[in-house]
């Protein structure tokens, strides 16, 4: 790994590294693949392994379907509203943790913090009992309201904000600033790095979650992508294609934002998950 | 930062008493209280309303039986009771067991497997972190619908492949002794990457000079790994072992999706079981019982791995 050893023949490790990297990547294939593939060529048995051309009927028929795109309409506003109020909620309560002193800040983010180590299955049942007396189960508004803010956001913009100098913002209190206007003319500029990570796991977490979703929503006009596909599934058992191109366009757009984000997203897994 | 107006430093204002600088200093700081209330407050209700309330909410309903419908009643701890005798939850509590104990270790001995061997500087090696990584981000849900169909026994790829190999046709997720194995496999598949990226990253820590006076001394690979990158990974594995056991314990989706809890319930984990009681059974109190039970035994694995990790801190500080 030194660079001024010489380099050793690195053939061992293509032989061991490409097979088991193939591993990994098969069931990916797999899953293009026969989303493309006919009726015909999925149903006997053996299945064909390559499909003979590419036939797009299974994505004709999921997009044909009223409800799909409706679903992925779903998917798409609770996570963008997530992500949306997660930078925003965030920033605003990591600032206030780590620039101002008030009555019970110890003590309000020592809670905040607690928080994050619940499992979900201890708050789910009220949770459900408070969306329900606010009149939201069955609307996207149950979705979206838990997902508003986390404690992992405000903790990790609070982190980066104490990582920032303080002289920068200074300058600009004297000068009358107000603190919102110093977050964000000078502060959030400089935090793209926090902004990036909040927004990467805001939106992996809220496309694919299914538990809650499967609590809150019963009716399937409000269904999301992931709660779409487990129905879609038993509906449809003799139109895999169908199914398969579901699956295709429900783990699209997170692979899209992982390919576009790789770094940023792997340093944010490994930062959050080891120091936060 | 050359854009920003420089400071100006104005004379001291004379004719400012003490206490009216002292009033001004109140009147400012009252505001900037009021300010940080008003930064903070969409936070405070949203996380401490949704967790802190559910969480003593949760302990109240579990002494309670209730249908989240008609007015429960109180039982004390009767819930309780019930469960250390019920059936279903043991084996709820087994399986648990037998997939946490099955897919924490593997999970990380495969991920230092892999880092280590995905840790040099050979051409294609982003290529192969990203496809070791790359299921990490699907779904479980996801993973679910596409291994049913690969392990569908009818028309799934896997006995198509078995069927060229001249193996007989396998029952895969519908046989009650294959399904278990199968959903840890598959958790394996998805779940290794996390463990490869968090160790790849701890690996570019291990300070060079260490390994290179190891390797001068005479000691071989095996060698080098037992005793110095090893070592000094230990922060990482207990941080990993403690994440992947609470992922482990919390799994849900991808049984949902692929088995249901079956077959014969050989899949129903704790978390499928507080499920069913809360939200199929209508037994909420029994469920928020199962769910007390869970993170009481999550919290004391955590307790017990902050413990060792303490002791381990120690014995480290010691030793150098």
């Amino acid at each position: 790994m030194n660079p001024s050893t010489p380099r050793r023949p690195s053939l061992g490790w293509h032989l061991l590294l490409a097979p088991l990297a193939l591993a990994f990547a098969l069931p990916l294939v797999w899953l293009v693949l026969s989303s493309v593939m006919s009726d015909a060529e999925i149903n006997r048995f053996p299945p064909a392994l390559w499909p003979h051309g590419i036939d797009l009927s299974g994505y004709r028929y999921v997009m044909g379907n009223a409800l799909f795109p409706r679903w992925f309409a779903n998917s798409l506003i609770v996570a963008v509203v997530a992500v949306t109020s997660n930078l925003l909620f965030g920033a605003l309560g990591g600032y206030a943790f780590a620039r101002m002193r008030f009555g019970g800040s110890r003590l309000l983010l020592a809670l905040m913090l607690a928080t994050m180590v619940v499992p979900f299955q201890l708050t789910m049942i009220p949770t459900f009992l408070v969306m329900k007396w606010l009149g939201l189960i069955d609307t996207l508004g149950a979705l979206i309201v838990p997902s508003l803010v986390t404690p992992f956001a405000v903790f990790l913009f609070r982190q980066f904000f104490l990582s920032l100098p303080r002289e920068i913002e200074e300058a600009a209190w004297i000068d009358g600033c107000s603190r919102l206007r110093v977050l964000f003319s000078i502060v959030l500029p400089l935090a793209r790095p926090a902004l990036a990570t909040v927004a990467v796991l805001t939106f992996l977490t809220a496309w694919n979650d299914l538990s809650w979703p499967l609590i809150a929503i019963n009716h399937d006009t409000v269904y999301t992508l992931q709660l779409g596909l487990t129905t879609f599934q038993g509906q449809h058992h003799t139109k895999w294609s169908a199914v398969m191109a579901g699956n295709v366009i429900t783990v699209l757009p997170v692979l899209v934002a992982f390919l576009l984000a790789q770094r940023t997203f792997i340093q944010s897994l490994t930062s959050s998950g080891i120091k936060g | 930062m050359s854009t920003l107006p420089r400071a100006l430093t104005l004379p001291p204002r004379t004719g400012t008493t003490p206490a009216e600088a002292r009033r001004a200093a109140r009147r400012r700081s009252r505001r900037d209280r009021a300010t940080a209330w008003a930064f903070i407050s969409p936070s405070v209700v949203v996380i401490l309303g949704l967790s802190v309330v559910p969480v003593v909410w949760s302990l109240l309903l579990s002494f309670r039986a209730d249908d989240l419908v008609t007015p429960g009643r109180w039982v004390g701890l009767d819930n309780y009771r019930a469960l250390a005798q019920d059936p279903n939850f043991r084996t709820a509590v087994g399986n648990t067991i037998q997939y946490a104990a099955l897919y924490v270790p593997l999970s990380l001995v495969g991920g230092l497997a892999l880092a280590i061997a995905l840790n040099r500087r050979i051409r294609f090696v982003g290529l192969y972190r990203t496809l070791v990584f790359v299921p990490f981000v699907v779904s479980a849900t996801a993973q679910g619908v596409l291994f049913s169909f690969i392990l569908d026994p009818d028309f799934g790829v896997a006995n198509s492949l078995l069927h060229h190999l001249g193996v007989s046709r396998q029952g895969f997720l519908s046989d009650p002794g294959q399904a278990m194995f199968l959903l840890v496999l598959i958790s394996l598949w998805s779940g290794v990457g996390f463990c490869v990226v968090v160790y790849l990253a701890a690996l570019q820590d291990v300070p060079p000079e260490l390994v290179e006076s190891a390797r001068l001394d005479g000691a071989n690979l095996r060698q080098v790994l037992r005793h110095v990158t090893l070592p000094a990974l230990t922060p990482v594995t207990v941080f990993l072992l403690l994440w992947q056991l609470i992922s482990a314990l919390q799994v849900f989706d991808l049984i949902y999706v692929t088995t249901k809890g079956g077959p014969l319930g050989s899949t129903t984990v704790v978390v499928y079981f507080v499920w069913q009681q809360a939200f199929q059974m209508f037994t909420a109190g029994y469920g928020a019982a199962a769910a007390y039970v869970l993170a009481l035994a999550l919290l004391v694995s955590g307790g017990v791995l902050r413990l060792v990790r303490a002791r381990e801190g120690r014995v480290e500080g010691g030793r150098s």
